[in-house]
């Protein structure tokens, strides 16, 4: 029997009222790749970030290697050879790579000797894992795959022994995930122990040999992955039976009744981000733009939405201009026109966070009937509507006096769709509509969007995440430095192919 | 001739009347690079001036006096500390606040103890800093050129002033090639991968306002126990604020904010000569269009010229760990 090289015994940590762990039991063993699976909130990134130190449980033991130890900040973690590599990785931009990696364990005051000797060690290390980074590179120049090999690169400098990968897959192409994937079974292979959360269940199964799945802060089970299925993952995961596929009747395209010309747009420091863009979209339609994060989609929704100056270029509506670099309608009058958003960031641009929910579900329309009549609120005809379409949306919990953002980011995403979907709108611009939202609330989400689209409506959806463009795309358009670089019907297209086609490759 | 002796005056008024701003716009830089703001730069080195005074002239040593100013300036800086860095106040509001409580401060206090709202007691030559004149001034006078610059430019100046330039290489240094500067620069940019990489953020942003405090004293004993002979009210005269515009115009880089404040100091030198100067063909220009000169210039250089000024990415949020 192996001894594990982390035990973790009764851990509890609480914000505020919120208990993020509760009890929490868990084994790593050494030289394995052990999986924690979980919903967004499940309480698997506050477990970790315990075990790095950065957070102090409430209470609970914490064993390396047979010895307990009591970790007051991180530097007690990576003594102890913890690393992590977090979901927003901990980097300064502005600094170069052997600056990042150096940050606090410089070993010495002025720089000299010791700064040499931390360059020729990194050298060997990236020769040695094949990372081929540029160790005076600037982190803003490098692209997030870079990224995160100088955040693992960091952790191995610092002697880490237990590398945990907080959501690494996020930000990947596919062939980055390969590569990432190769990386970590080589230290694997080298005897270091590796810890991987995820809520991708795919993950789960291609890399781990065992999986802890975790819900509502507690530990639900650990079983080796050879033993479970994805079904059964999910399952416990969501603590009822998910339905993993998105059921889509077949097409009924109509007419095109949104179409974009030679599309620019600039981004708020003068670089253009959108180049010359050409799309149509028909009623009845989904058209997915796959892409990684930045690489214009952003800027192109917040165009098509009426946010941002197109530079040039146009954009119709049924046949009739809306926008070029001379006029353009904002918003409101656009929604007059039967178009709506569901903006990519829903806590800086689909929400007022503070206000309660049923503000937020008729803002916008707030100014006419029957929400107001002669600029006075209808509070009663509010809070009725309000109750209604929480119900319809299951929204919950269903109270629309509570504050916003003391819901979940699912039912958060619900109040948005609700408000959005509500005028029946002829033309959908969503911007990933799904981040951090739990599964149910996932499969709610997509069949809304089908829904709308079997209405006749027109949905442009922006996702970074490939399966969702997969399940629901009727036509599928990939964005690489602000252009179009390929489109596709979703018959028989593997993520591989998008993969290389949003990498810039193909 | 006459020219170059008012070149050579001009660029020593330069020097002197830049020095408060050197101090101040150094001091700037440690704290803001750390990820915090610091408006109360003005009210610091206005209370570091009547301290340093007050302390000048009750223990009769100017030494003695600007260990005061210092003394107080760093309790100043960690009272913003505490109410921005440890409870996550809201920054410009604390230094709103600083700067209120001791245009208010200053002038009772001096009320009370000397009987004049806002002013101190002359203070004598034993009591305040003198102007060094270097070794030679007075024989290498004469020689041209070497010795407008050595007698006239260099020598004959308060020893704040020769600090202050000194200390531009060495904030440099401590910035830029030390392993505090890269975890200070750090601070300001992302404190999580400060604190990931297991330094504590807080005692990052005490030390860098620590040191901010000490250099702010500097700026306010030369105004008041080198320049001038006493304290009197609101002295400081905005000087805090404009070595806030200088270093946001040097972009928080201490040899770009030299130049910034050099130049503030040399319009301010320009407009005093200008002051009553008939101008070939325009005549004399009123006094209050001079005086304006330097604050447009600022306005100007801010608004258009230098470009986007980048602040460091953590500036004026306080750090939360925990959601």
């Amino acid at each position: 029997m192996v001894s594990p090289i982390l035990e973790l015994t009764d851990i509890n940590k609480s914000f505020g009222h919120v208990q993020a762990n509760k009890n929490i039991n868990l084994k790593i063993n050494k030289g394995t790749i052990h999986g924690i699976i979980g919903e967004n909130g499940a309480g698997k990134s506050t477990l970790m970030s315990i075990v790095f130190g950065l957070y102090q449980a409430n209470s609970g033991s914490i064993k390396i290697n047979g010895k307990e130890i009591n970790l007051r900040s991180p530097r007690d973690s990576i003594i102890n050879g913890i690393g992590m590599v977090h979901q927003h990785f901990m980097l300064v931009e502005n600094f170069t790579v052997l600056e990042n990696i150096i940050l606090g364990f410089e070993g010495e005051t002025v720089f000299g000797e010791k700064l040499q000797k931390a360059k020729e060690d990194l050298e060997k290390l990236c020769q040695t894992y094949n990372f081929n980074i540029d160790l005076d590179a600037t982190i803003s120049d490098l692209s997030v795959g870079f990224r995160q090999r100088v955040e693992i690169l960091k952790s191995l400098y610092r002697g880490a022994e237990i590398l945990i990968l907080d959501e690494p897959t996020g930000v990947l192409t596919p062939q980055e995930v390969d590569e990432l994937f190769k990386i970590l079974r080589s230290l694997k292979d080298e005897g270091k122990t590796i810890v991987l959360i995820t809520h991708k269940l795919i993950e789960i199964m291609d890399l781990t040999s065992e999986v802890s799945v975790m819900r509502q802060g507690e530990m639900v089970g650990h079983t080796k992955t050879e033993d479970t299925s994805k079904e059964q993952l999910a399952e416990m995961m969501v603590g009822r039976s998910v339905l993993l596929r998105v059921d889509k009747k077949e097409i009924k395209k109509g007419e095109t009744i949104f179409k974009v010309n030679n599309l620019s747009v600039k981004d708020d420091l003068d670089v253009t981000r959108v180049k010359d863009v050409n799309l149509e979209i028909c009623s009845g339609e989904i058209l997915g733009i796959a892409g990684v994060t930045g690489n214009g989609q952003t800027e192109l929704l917040e165009a098509l939405s009426g946010i941002r100056k197109v530079e040039s270029g146009s954009i119709e509506l049924f046949g009739e201009k809306i926008s070029d670099q001379n006029n353009f309608l904002n918003p409101r009058m656009l929604k007059e026109k039967g178009l709506a958003h569901v903006p990519e960031d829903r806590q800086r641009m689909g929400l007022i966070s503070d206000f309660k929910a049923h503000e937020n579900l008729i803002f916008g329309y707030h100014d006419q009937e029957p929400y107001s009549k002669s600029a006075i609120l209808n509070n009663k005809e509010i809070t009725e509507y309000s109750n209604k379409v929480m119900q319809e949306y299951d929204v919950r919990p269903n109270s629309p006096n509570l504050i916003t953002s003391n819901f979940s980011g699912g039912n958060q995403q619900k109040i948005i769709l609700s408000r959005e979907l509500n005028e029946n709108p002829k033309v959908l611009l969503v911007g990933q509509p799904t981040r951090g939202v739990d599964i149910g609330a996932i499969e709610f989400i997509h069949q809304r969007l089908i829904d709308m689209r079997d209405k006749g409506a027109a949905i442009l959806l922006a996702s970074v995440e490939l399966d969702e463009i997969l399940s629901l795309s009727d036509r599928i358009i990939v964005m690489f430095d602000g252009k179009i670089v390929g489109e596709k019907e979703n018959k028989n297209v593997t993520d591989r192919e998008l993969g290389l086609l949003m990498a810039g490759v193909a | 001739m006459e020219f170059l002796s008012d070149i050579a005056s001009l660029i020593n008024s330069t020097l002197r009347i830049s020095t408060p701003l050197v101090f101040a716009a150094m001091a700037g830089i440690f704290a803001e690079r750390s990820g915090v703001i610091d408006f109360s730069l003005e009210g610091k080195m206005l209370m570091a001036a009547f301290v340093a005074a007050v302390g000048s002239y009750y223990l009769g040593n100017p030494w003695l006096g600007l260990l005061l100013a210092i003394i107080v300036c760093v309790c100043l800086s960690m009272l913003h500390g505490f109410a921005s860095v440890t409870h996550k106040g809201d920054q410009v509001v604390s230094c709103v606040a600083i700067n209120i409580l001791i245009i208010g401060l200053t002038t009772a206090l001096a009320a009370a103890w000397f009987g004049q709202a806002g002013l101190t007691p002359t203070l004598n030559e034993d009591q305040r800093f003198l102007e060094i004149h270097l070794p030679f001034s007075d024989a290498l006078r004469d020689i041209p050129v070497i010795g407008t610059l050595y007698s006239d430019i260099l020598s004959g100046h308060y020893i704040f002033v020769y600090l202050a330039y000194l200390s531009v290489p060495l904030v440099f240094w401590i910035v830029f090639k030390t392993s505090f500067g890269l975890r200070l620069r750090a601070v300001g940019e992302n404190p999580s991968a400060v604190d990931t990489a297991g330094i504590n953020v807080f005692t990052m942003r005490y030390k860098a306002l620590a040191i901010n405090g000490v250099l702010i004293a500097f700026a306010g004993a030369h105004l008041s126990t080198a320049v001038n002979a006493n304290f009197f009210r609101e002295m400081s005269a905005g000087r805090g604020y404009l070595a806030l515009a200088a270093m946001i115009f040097g972009k928080w880089h201490p040899k770009t904010a030299l130049i910034a404040c050099l130049l503030f100091g040399f319009t301010d030198a320009l407009q005093i000569r200008l002051q009553g100067v008939e101008l070939p063909a325009i005549g004399e220009i009123p006094v209050q269009l001079i005086q304006a000169i330097p604050y447009v210039l600022t306005v100007v250089l801010l608004a258009g010229f230098v470009g986007k000024a980048i602040a460091p990415n953590a500036i004026g949020q306080p750090y939360i760990k925990e959601r």
